[in-house]
């Protein structure tokens, strides 16, 4: 049997290449796989379509790769708190298509699920309409189509040998549905442990959307806006 | 503004915040209502900030701020979180704004040429939840009324709005014209900036 354990970044990621579509999990900076981002600026891979919610926030996390304009697409939903792209979009230098969060994170689940299409109300009679089939069930919708691509980059806080996965608090967000979405998934975790270590009822991503893993290391784990609780 | 919306909340309903102005809603409502707050970055069960030595960075709010969550709270992915939005399953949402209009449409993910921020969660975020909130200052830095009979920006919704707080007052867009349902103390209708035929007295 062929093993999916990679010793590191360098190694878990071989066959990246230029023009590549790639995923890329995490809410702002939160759980964003950091050791896979920072390999393909070492690679120096140029013209990425990166898909990914923020694509990088406060000049960290794949506006690492921004800096190098190493994007040359990118397929977001938000954009505010990420200088690096707002800049480079004014500046035409990178195509950004903006999605609805919700419409985004079930495009790429409906990848993984083998659903060809849906309806969702969201985005209608808006800008983002025009071009879209509509239907008018209870309410007018929109037919959105799965979103995919050739590499998923995510980071788990642990993981198995099977690639089964365990996420901390909120750093579960987009990565999960990436997984499934892409067509090879690369893991980054905290901590790899040993099979039967996660429980079978707490595994939140099963080990069969997952083609390579490897133990992460140096993880900044940045805090964007810390705000504490008055202490009175 | 803060507590208005709150008087609208019911015990025990589910709640989402929008990031800016809404995330004040948090720190005000009373424990004793049982609210439970949805970020849709994957949490439902926030409770307020954390200490320096309980503060995590996988715990954050849609606004990327830290977050402490309470007892019964639960975590899952975006496309569950969305699901709960989309699907009916969140009773009120607030949002921030820029313009909102007397059909009950809002603009607040851009300024052609100008801002672009995106709509992040925005245009899922006013369709399902069974009460929609716009939270905003009545008048922006310009001057200008932001409660108008039609939106100028481009929409994030259209027709999706049920009631709208301002420092001023609270509104009801009702298609042609805004419902005054209160003022704020000390303020009259002609401070609110706005036309004649654009608004319906108490």
């Amino acid at each position: 049997m062929t093993s999916k354990v990679f010793k590191d970044a360098k190694a878990a990621l071989f066959d990246m290449r230029d023009g590549v579509s790639v995923m890329s999990g995490g809410f702002g900076l939160c759980g964003i796989p950091e050791n896979s981002i920072l390999e393909i600026r070492r690679l120096g891979i140029k013209n990425l379509h990166a898909i990914s919610n923020n694509i990088g926030n406060s000049g960290r996390g794949l506006a690492w790769l921004l800096k190098e304009k190493q994007i040359s697409q990118a397929t977001c939903s938000y954009v505010g708190g990420n200088p690096d792209l707002e800049e480079q979009m004014l500046a035409n230098e990178i195509e950004v298509t903006l999605v609805p969060q919700g419409t985004f994170s079930e495009r790429i689940r409906a990848a993984g699920m083998g659903i060809r299409g849906f309806y969702t109300p969201a985005g209608s009679g808006t800008e983002i309409a025009e071009g879209k089939e509509s239907r008018t069930f209870d309410v007018p919708c929109l037919l959105e189509l799965p979103l995919t691509a050739d590499f998923a980059i995510i980071k788990a806080q642990k993981g198995d040998p099977y690639g089964n996965l365990w996420f901390k608090e909120t750093a579960r967000n987009f990565s999960p549905l990436m997984a499934m979405a892409a067509k090879v998934t690369i893991v980054e975790v905290e901590e790899l442990v040993e099979l039967g270590e996660i429980l079978p009822e707490n595994v939140h991503l099963p080990g069969v959307f997952v083609q390579r893993i490897y133990q992460g290391n140096d993880y900044e784990n940045t805090i964007e806006i810390p705000i504490f609780e008055d202490e009175k | 503004m803060v507590d208005q919306v709150i008087d609208m909340l019911s015990d025990g309903s589910s709640l989402n915040l929008g990031i800016g102005i809404p995330t004040l809603v948090a720190q005000r409502i009373p424990p004793e209502k049982g609210i439970w707050i949805h970020s849709e970055n994957g949490v439902l069960g926030v409770a307020g900030r954390p200490t320096p030595q309980s503060v995590s960075a996988t715990l954050i709010n849609a606004g990327k701020e830290t977050i402490s969550v309470k007892k019964g709270a639960s975590f899952f992915d975006s496309a569950m979180s969305f699901g709960m939005i989309r699907g009916g399953h969140i009773d009120v949402c607030v949002l921030g704004g820029m313009q909102v209009d007397a059909e009950g449409s809002l603009a607040n993910w851009m300024i052609p040429g100008k801002k672009v921020t995106g709509m992040g969660g925005a245009m899922d975020l006013v369709h399902g939840a069974k009460l929609v909130i716009v939270m905003l200052t009545h008048f922006s830095k310009r001057g200008e009324v932001k409660l108008m009979h039609r939106c100028t920006l481009p929409l994030t919704g259209k027709g999706v709005v049920h009631k709208v707080v301002t420092d001023l007052g609270v509104f009801t867009p009702k298609g042609e014209s805004f419902q005054v349902e209160k003022l704020a103390p000390g303020v009259t209708e002609s401070q609110l900036g706005m036309p004649d035929g654009l608004l319906v007295s108490l």
